[in-house]
């Protein structure tokens, strides 16, 4: 018989729902299936996915309310007259922030209603390559049949389940953002950049952090890091801005455990969470207790329960990763997948919206433009922030080689700092050129106070093929961090001292 | 235009001068270059032929304004444009901080006040070491500084006076004038006795208090913001339109945030008389204003008057009839060809004093120092006025890049253009409930030509470090599919 919908969207997150808004433009019948399974912790929340809910949204907030205790700090400096000591209220944050979300999960509603897409609060699995069987709390049964189906269902985050007590006793970021009462002195482990954004935001509300780390910081958030960390002399991009990120950490509070790993936790009497872990360079067991200790150890694509197997949908063995090709499509015909759940493709709210509305596009509009994932700009907000766009240095060394490729960099100092009297000796910006005629720009790497805002439009420059003498007729603006990436000059292979003066 | 002479056509041609002799050519010279005005683009220049091994000489005098104040080396950016304004416009940025923190959980005393000294204190320190910073990195590169007035006396030579008076003459193959502007007055009386200027403000020993700004330049509009930010009552009397030359979009959306945030304006009135009713630091003054619609008279009390109503370069007493240099007589501003040359062959001049080019610091520097490189370099690059971003630092930051809508619609036809426009809500004012309808951006197009970007504006925190980006991308022919098919970052401003 006739399948009952033209489009069913498995996940209500960012490429979900952008994907079947965009479908319901063309006139379609679309459904959207959304079910958050509680964590381990019991948290849950509403419509919208990760970013909304347990993503980029809180975490900026929280970010942002760090950086204003900074400001509370630099402002004494510019004259205002705070009484100290100054304090921040867990509470009042949360209740802010959550209540900011709970309005975002009520708008995408609406927007639902508005676009007459179909909402069902269900957990969906598959029963054929048309039909998805959909689950509510209560254990009610819906079966769903459709044209297409667009998996999109993101990640979770995982457990180390190795460590004994891990999952009964500490927390991850789904749980986080939610809480009622602070986190107190905390422990974020091991280095995502997950772990290091909330380590820093934590610090910066004044809360107890230590960040423990196996090895070497932001690992998978570039590439492979084969390399080991020992004796590099020519660091790797992702080492290099990893180390001056958390070299800032460090220096504003946050304490960091490096080469070790938990073995055990267990929970306390006075209700506290007793770690127990091993450091590798010291070979020493040590043990210490926190009021929260929080897993930052990766996400897992969200298919157990999807019954991808009956389908016959492949995913990549190691990842769990559903593969797809340039057009978004699985390898069963007419199932799609799009954002965090693909293999290969950036763990990131905008592409995720982006090919979720293209493939729409394509599936009803007559639409045939694909994807592109190259150059995708984005940004980690740590404390002192990192944007970057395009290649990294060692990506584009290995893609053109070493002699092929020239690197500017510069160390700055942000106006605001002066006055501040705040230490700038991270904020660093680097950039990856060809070396040939054109010098033509790879990549862009800046580590700075409003990164994000800085990188944006210089991914639109990358996209056009801006090559390095464009970048220098580009005037700069005058007094910004953004100017200096317009008066780079020093390489890094004339070894030539990086810091450069504003004025 | 101004025709550019070969150097070599007239090596030694002797010059008519005012005066009972005329002043020989000298056969050989003191120095290869002469930089008159210590400022952002005369130091870059300074700076770029010491790299050449030339014999350099850099001349910088302030004269103090009529209220006394004065300052070091490094011109207006350094001293009291640019940087100041910014630091002051950040105090201004934090006290807003200070109240959106409350709502982000911070707790501290309920009433927090801004001390002006403190603030003015730690600029000026920070100003001092820039100062001595400059003076040290020309005393390194081997550049002669001289705080003395410069003015020419006769060709290739110029008269160098310092504080005390004391008179010395020197001599170069070449010269640069970079002397810059000076604020102007109202020409009413009591202007110059009991108002101030910018150049008065940034190092001002006491609050301001009660505030009249005077004009409706970014200047004015600036200091206003940054004034009322700290706490002070200000009123902005405006005499026709706001920021003019800018995108008049852009510049009303402006004024209406400011005034939606405590800032008083009186259109279309301007001053007539200013007198003083009390003594003090500061004092009261009584302004009287005339409508310029009507015969309606306006009177008010204000602790401090400040006017911005532009600026004037300092062209006039340098002794350029001495040498022949052509100036436009009503504006000041010197004509100079595409490579910054004067009509006087080895006279050349950059920044603000130039005629029809845009008074910011970093162009004043990429000029400066492509010329120089063109002098002694062989470079042959000339310095590219096109598509110069730009940011004004009010209370609602505003950057822009390329045509404002209504020069676009001039120049290409409004049936040609295409403008996309979107109101913003950036994350960080979700919580603290601030306004969700003010931030704004939009990009105009050039429909014939590919959709090419050809303006670009943005209303938002940090316009700054926002807009430069997308400058360096117009400079790279940006069109619209491009922007389109670029991915943004979330969430930042940005990626609206």
């Amino acid at each position: 018989g006739k399948n009952e919908y033209d489009l069913l969207v498995i996940g209500g997150g960012s490429g979900g729902l952008a994907c079947a808004k965009e479908a319901a433009q063309f006139g379609r019948k679309v459904a959207v299936l959304d079910y958050v399974e509680p964590s381990p912790q019991g948290t849950a929340w509403g419509l919208g996915g990760t970013c909304v809910n347990v993503g980029c949204i809180p975490k900026k907030l929280m970010h942002q309310a760090a950086l204003l205790g900074s400001a509370l700090k630099d402002a004494q400096h510019y004259g205002w007259n705070i009484s100290q000591p100054v304090h921040h209220t867990w509470s009042v944050m949360a209740q802010a922030v959550q209540n900011y979300v709970k309005s975002l999960n009520w708008g995408h509603r609406v927007q639902l209603q508005d676009k007459k897409v179909k909402y069902f609060n269900v957990k969906g699995s598959f029963s054929d390559p048309h039909t998805v069987r959909g689950l509510t709390k209560a254990g009610k049964e819906t079966v769903i049949t459709a044209d297409n189906i667009v998996i999109a269902t993101g990640g979770r985050p995982k457990y180390p389940t190795d460590i004994a007590g891990a999952l009964e006793y500490g927390i991850t970021s789904d749980d986080l953002f939610w809480l009622k009462e602070s986190p107190g002195k905390t422990l974020p482990s091991f280095i995502l950049y997950v772990s290091l954004e909330c380590a820093g935001f934590l610090t910066g509300i004044g809360l107890d952090t230590t960040v423990m780390m196996r090895s070497i910081p932001l690992r998978g958030f570039d590439q492979a890091s084969h390399i080991s960390n020992k004796k590099q002399i020519c660091f790797t991009t992702q080492q290099q801005m990893a180390s001056l990120v958390t070299e800032h950490m460090e220096s504003y509070g946050t304490k960091f455990l490096k080469r070790c790993f938990p073995t055990k936790v267990e929970k306390l009497k006075s209700n506290r969470v007793q770690v127990t872990w091993k450091n590798a360079d010291l070979n020493t067991e040590e043990t210490d207790s926190f009021d929260t200790v929080m897993w930052a150890v990766g996400r897992a694509p969200d298919t157990k329960t999807l019954n991808l197997e009956t389908i016959g949908v492949k995913t990549n063995s190691e990842t769990g990763k559903i593969i797809v090709d340039a057009s978004e499509a699985t390898s069963v015909p007419h199932i799609y997948a799009v954002g965090d759940i693909t293999e290969g493709r950036p763990e990131l709210t905008p592409p995720a919206i982006a090919a979720g509305k293209l493939l729409a596009q394509r599936l009803f509009g007559q639409s045939s433009e694909l994807m592109d994932y190259d150059n995708v700009p984005t940004t980690v907000f740590t404390p002192l922030e990192y944007g970057c766009v395009g290649l990294s240095e060692e990506a584009a060394m290995q893609r053109h080689g070493s002699d092929n490729i020239e690197v500017y960099h510069a160390y700055y100092k942000p106006l605001e700092f002066t006055v501040a009297e705040r230490d700038a000796a991270q904020c660093y910006m680097k950039m990856v050129c060809l070396r040939e005629r054109e010098q033509r720009i790879l990549g862009l790497h800046f580590i700075g106070p409003n990164a994000g805002e800085v990188i944006q439009g210089f991914a639109l420059g990358i996209k056009c093929g801006a090559t390095y003498p464009q970048m220098m007729k580009t005037v700069g603006i005058h007094p910004t961090c953004a100017e200096e990436v317009t008066k780079l000059h020093i390489t890094k292979r004339s070894g030539l001292d990086a810091t450069v003066t504003g004025c | 235009s101004v025709q550019a002479h070969k150097e070599e056509d007239n090596p030694e041609k002797k010059m008519e001068v005012n005066g009972p002799t005329p002043m020989p050519v000298p056969n050989s010279y003191d120095y290869d270059l002469i930089v008159i005005g210590g400022g952002s683009g005369g130091l870059a220049a300074a700076k770029e032929a010491a790299k050449y091994d030339k014999k350099v000489m850099v001349l910088d005098f302030v004269t103090p304004t009529p209220q006394g104040s004065s300052w070091g080396l490094g011109g207006t950016c350094v001293n009291v444009g640019c940087i100041p304004k910014k630091l002051m416009h950040q105090a201004a940025l934090l006290g807003q901080a200070l109240q959106d923190s409350r709502k982000f959980g911070w707790h501290f005393t309920e009433d927090v006040k801004h001390n002006w000294m403190t603030m003015t204190e730690s600029v000026q320190n920070y100003i001092g070491s820039l100062n001595w910073g400059y003076r040290v990195t020309l005393r390194d590169k081997k550049v002669t500084f001289e705080n003395a007035y410069g003015e020419f006396i006769g060709p290739h030579t110029v008269k160098a006076t310092n504080k005390k008076g004391v008179e010395k003459l020197y001599t170069a193959e070449r010269f640069i004038i970079a002397t810059g502007e000076r604020p102007r007055y109202l020409g009413v009386p009591g202007d110059k006795e009991y108002c101030i200027s910018s150049d008065d403000l940034f190092s001002l020993p006491y609050c301001p208090g009660k505030t009249l700004v005077v004009g409706a330049s970014y200047v004015a509009l600036e200091c206003a913001g940054f004034l009322a930010g700290l706490g002070l009552d200000v009123t902005v009397m405006v005499r026709s339109i706001l920021l003019r030359g800018f995108d008049q979009d852009m510049a009303n959306k402006i004024g209406e945030y400011m005034k939606e945030h405590g800032v008083n304006f009186i259109r279309e009135f301007v001053p007539i008389k200013v007198e003083q009713v009390k003594e003090g630091t500061p004092g009261i003054l009584k302004v009287t204003a005339k409508s310029t619609t009507g015969n309606q008279i306006i009177e008010g009390e204000y602790n401090t008057v400040l006017l911005a109503i532009g600026r004037d370069p300092c062209t006039r007493k340098i002794g350029l009839d001495k040498v022949g240099v052509k100036i436009n007589e009503k504006t000041g501003k010197i004509p100079v060809n595409d490579e910054e040359q004067t009509n006087v062959p080895y006279i050349y001049a950059v920044g603000d004093i130039l005629q029809d080019k845009l008074e910011l610091t970093p162009v004043a520097i990429q000029a400066g120092r492509l010329l120089v490189q063109r002098l002694y370099a062989g470079a042959t690059t000339k310095c590219d006025y096109v598509n110069v971003p730009t940011t004004v630092f009010t209370p609602l930051e505003y950057g822009a890049c390329g045509y404002s809508e209504e020069a676009a619609m001039e120049k290409f036809g409004e049936e040609n253009i295409e403008v996309y426009h979107s109101h913003f809500w950036p994350l960080e004012w979700t919580v603290p409930s601030r306004d969700n309808n003010k931030c704004y951006a939009k990009i105009i197009c050039n429909i014939r030509d590919n959709e090419r970007v050809i303006g670009f504006h943005v209303l938002g925190p940090n316009a700054g470090e926002v807009t430069q980006g997308f400058a360096a991308a117009i400079k790279c022919g940006l069109t619209k599919e491009q922007l389109d098919s670029t991915v943004g970052i979330h969430p930042v401003c940005a990626e609206v």
